[in-house]
């Protein structure tokens, strides 16, 4: 290998490690988050925010890593991500739409809850 | 716009017919050609000019990835801040975007940015019930969706 090759080397092989290091350390926060918060809504923006870039920074790391190692160019690594970007949103909204259906109340301090207030104008007229 | 399509690949094929090249970079220049031509005679040819349309997807994905990784950072603080420093609550939020289409990028958008929920939407797609992390900061996160997202999907679908 020539010079100039050992170095792209070295420097993909940080950008890999940096990637996974911060994708897996999102993925840790959203665990904790989904833990420490006190109600479903408030667990699901944990749960859909840091995890998305979490799993998008792993992929990117294991696209890099196959091109690198074994001169692979995967596509289905790039469509999960994209899936990902599409399927995580309207998950969480579905799921949100769906618990406060049922009557689950998110955790509001001195404050009115606008869809609760919407709910209640619909049954009453 | 499908017409405009149309006229770009005629121009990338006889292009790779005058050249006598039938291979894939020489079709690829044809198309860079036809966009010039295109652009050009942008006049003559009935309705917009679709790459402008190219451009601003690419501007709206763009913005998503920025949206998102400040997103993660505002998540972050939350997470590791020892005492409940979020003040969760739920808003209404008036649409300017009608159809189901647009209104689906929006609500991904809004559950993919900072503080923001997208929990439903009222039965005549007037208005959004989103949840947000910190209901304090209810007003600035509106003007921005108002004039960052709606702005740059409108651009894209209209």
């Amino acid at each position: 290998m020539t010079e100039t090759e050992i170095l792209f080397h070295i420097i993909v092989n940080i950008l890999i490690i940096l990637s996974i290091l911060i994708g897996s350390f999102l993925i840790l926060s959203a665990s904790i988050g989904i833990v420490r918060f006190p109600d479903i809504y408030t667990k699901l923006h944990a749960a859909t925010k840091a995890s998305t870039l979490g799993l998008a920074g792993v992929l990117i790391a294991a696209f890099m890593f196959l091109y690198i190692q074994h001169d692979i160019v995967s596509g289905k690594l790039l469509l999960a991500i994209l899936f990902m970007f599409i399927t995580n949103p309207v998950s969480a909204h579905m799921i949100s739409r769906a618990a406060h259906k049922k009557g689950i109340k998110p955790v509001i301090k001195n404050r009115k809850d606008a869809y609760e207030q919407y709910k209640e104008n619909i049954k009453t007229n | 716009m499908a017409f405009q399509i149309v006229i770009n690949l005629i121009i990338a094929i006889m292009w790779m017919f005058l050249g006598e090249s039938y291979t894939t970079p020489s079709f690829i220049a044809g198309y860079l050609f036809g966009i010039l031509i295109l652009y050009l005679l942008r006049r003559l040819i009935p309705g917009k000019f679709y790459f402008s349309r190219v451009i601003s997807i690419i501007k709206l994905v763009l913005l998503f990835i920025k949206e998102l990784v400040l997103s993660n950072i505002a998540m972050i603080k939350y997470i590791y801040s020892p005492k409940q420093i979020a003040e969760p609550g739920v808003f209404a939020l008036p649409l300017d975007v009608k159809s189901d289409w647009e209104i689906t990028l929006l609500t991904s958008l809004i559950s993919l940015t900072p503080g923001t929920l997208s929990v439903a939407l009222s039965d005549d797609n007037s208005k959004l019930f989103i949840h947000a992390m910190n209901i304090d900061d209810v007003n600035e996160s509106i003007y921005d969706i108002k004039n960052s997202f709606e702005k740059a999907i409108m651009e894209v679908t209209r």
